[in-house]
């Protein structure tokens, strides 16, 4: 018989073979934790630029050209005022527009032009948004760089992430439960209404938070409809001029050219700033384990 | 049979029962309604983009703009509008970007997918992912503060503001969308090809390089294109630590401003309404806009032409 394997050339190699899948198996590992030491290195750089500056005084006063007096509470309050309009309109346009492809148009051409248009528009650069922000809301509409301004411009950002998180909610939701609900006698919007978002409600939040949490991180459309970059009175309504935490960062990143303080403040700021983003995240993943409903 | 229920109650149940017919009508308006907004949003950005586009073009040229290489757009006397060293830039800072996303998180996606044992992808997995979390404005302040001193450490002639610096922190921003749409892709890949190359005497290595790779290919550089677009939109790490030099060059010490950067320069600096310059802010948003956007349907095409299904 025919020797069609030479097993001597086989057993030759293999201590080599294995030798470099187990070296780039350490390789493949040594990669994946390079993302990791950056993201350290990063975290440790900001809280060690930040020492010493974030302290009561920081967080409560209004910013000022003199660092010992600048603090960032206009920033906060007006990251809490474009929440105030982020949340409630993407929440209802969201879930709107998804219930809608969900629950009524299903399947078809409809759907395929709506679902390609929004995903189209989740890869749209957010400058682009801040553009569009800039001539419609501001000029156009003449509304100036207000809350409102601001909020709708970062609304219309978020809306394709709050959208493809409710879809995949309401997807997520058993079909069981909505003919269960007809068989009952309850109209398509009845079932829809008692029975579907609730059952996709926590997932829905979760969708909501994350998407608050990129809204609040998000600077470039908010300086380009044009931010000032010192601004002392607090936002007492929608129409009134504000600035929030990222964009106060970039103005004492830039500046921090000129006065060394400035980039120390900026760092203080980014912790606030993480610090909000991350007990975001954190309310989310308890909401998601603590509500979520496995069908 | 005795009559129960009044006249007054049945004319109240045929009122409910016509509001609840109205609503069951109306509401499916309502919500195509709030569906048309995100719609609206694209005719609203497209419709914006072009018409002032147009403007800009009444009064520079086509050829000026794509085939000149001067950028003075303040300049008082003598304007003059090239796109070409924005363009150089953002190719530049893209491309940098890449050589740092693409081996790094491909071999990340490798790691989790096919060498991670179960408790360690469970933990690895979500903190490469909070790199995507981290708001680009941080990684900025991070590139400008950071990342730039110590190369300058390195390199010495490097300036204080440079594409190369940016370029690197967006490659590690990019990391985690690389290496989770990558592991999705090789997950996808059904075990039993790779039990199949395994019997056959491969390493896992090589189970990996020349089956499950080959299986996954279409989704990875799916990713990579996704991850390309994502560099060419990207704006705040740019603005804050690469300057705004607009000279055509393509030395990476050098400050440049990027597409994205010269957009938030003009729209916070003080170039009026009207002006060549603001109308030179639209031309500009209208190509990284198809530039993106091209990216976006390519990558979409790619997933779904080259998939292999099994």
């Amino acid at each position: 018989m025919a020797e069609y394997i030479d097993h001597e050339l086989v057993h030759k190699r293999l201590p080599r073979r294995i030798a470099l899948n187990k070296t780039v198996r350490g390789l493949f590992l040594a990669s994946t934790l390079s993302g990791l030491i950056v993201l350290a290195v990063l975290l440790f750089d900001v809280i060690r630029d930040s020492w010493g500056w974030l302290d009561w005084q920081f967080l409560t006063s209004v910013t000022s050209f003199s660092p010992e007096q600048a603090g960032i509470i206009g920033a906060i309050s007006g990251t809490l005022w474009l929440m105030m309009i982020v949340g409630p309109l993407t929440m209802i346009l969201g879930v709107a527009t998804a219930v809608y492809l969900e629950e009524y148009v299903k399947e078809g051409r409809v759907r395929t032009f709506f679902e390609t248009n929004i995903s189209n528009l989740a890869g749209v650069p957010s400058i682009v948004f801040g553009l569009l922000g800039l001539t419609v809301f501001v000029r156009m509409l003449g509304m100036g760089s207000v809350v409102l301004a601001g909020g709708l411009t970062m609304s219309l950002l978020v809306l394709p992430i709050v959208i493809v998180a409710s879809q995949e909610a309401l997807r997520a939701v058993p079909s069981y439960l909505r003919e269960a609900s007809f068989g009952m006698g309850a109209t398509r919007w009845q079932a829809i209404r008692t029975v579907v978002l609730p059952a996709a409600l926590p997932n829905i939040l979760t969708g909501m938070i994350l998407a608050m949490s990129r809204a609040i991180g998000e600077t470039a459309p908010l300086i380009a409809i044009g931010i000032p970059a010192l601004l002392i009175p607090l936002p007492g309504s929608l129409f009134d001029s504000f600035t929030v935490l990222p964009v106060q960062i970039y103005y004492w990143t830039i500046d921090a050219a000129l006065t060394a303080e400035y980039a120390y403040m900026a760092a203080a700021t980014i912790v606030v700033l993480l610090v909000i983003m991350f007990l975001l995240n954190a309310t989310a993943i308890f909401i998601r384990n603590k509500f979520q409903q496995r069908f | 049979m005795a009559q129960t229920t009044s006249v007054s109650e049945l004319i109240k149940q045929k009122r409910n029962k016509s509001r609840r017919m109205k609503l069951e009508k109306g509401v499916p308006v309502l919500l195509f309604l709030a569906a048309s907004v995100s719609v609206l949003t694209t005719v609203g950005i497209l419709l914006t983009l072009i018409v002032e586009t147009v403007m800009f073009f009444t009064d520079v040229s086509f050829r000026e703009f794509f085939l000149s290489t001067a950028m003075q757009p303040l300049n008082r006397s003598d304007p003059s509008f090239s796109i070409l060293p924005l363009l150089s830039a953002t190719l530049l800072s893209t491309g940098i970007a890449m050589l740092v996303a693409v081996p790094i998180g491909l071999t990340t996606a490798v790691y989790l997918s096919e060498y991670a044992t179960d408790k360690a992808r469970r933990v690895l997995k979500p903190m490469v992912e909070v790199l995507a979390g981290i708001p680009t404005i941080v990684y900025g302040f991070f590139a400008f503060t950071f990342v730039t001193p110590v190369l300058r450490e390195i390199i010495p002639i490097l300036d204080r503001t440079n594409i190369l610096s940016p370029g690197i922190v967006m490659g590690i921003m990019i990391i985690p969308m690389v290496a989770s749409l990558s592991e999705d892709a090789l997950s996808s890949v059904p075990n039993s090809m790779r039990e199949g190359a395994m019997a056959f005497g491969a390493t896992k290595l090589e189970a990996t390089i020349r089956v499950v790779i080959p299986a996954a290919l279409s989704g990875i550089v799916a990713s990579f294109v996704l991850g390309i677009s994502r560099a060419i939109g990207e704006t705040m790490i740019v603005t804050i630590a690469s300057g705004s030099n607009k000279n055509l060059t393509f030395d990476v010490t050098q400050s440049m401003q990027t597409m994205t950067a010269y957009i938030v320069e003009v729209t916070s600096g003080d170039a009026g309404a009207g002006t060549t310059a603001y109308y030179s802010l639209y031309a500009v948003a209208l190509t990284l806009f198809l530039f993106t956007l091209a990216m976006n349907m390519l990558a979409k095409y790619i997933s779904k032409r080259y998939r292999e299904v099994y």
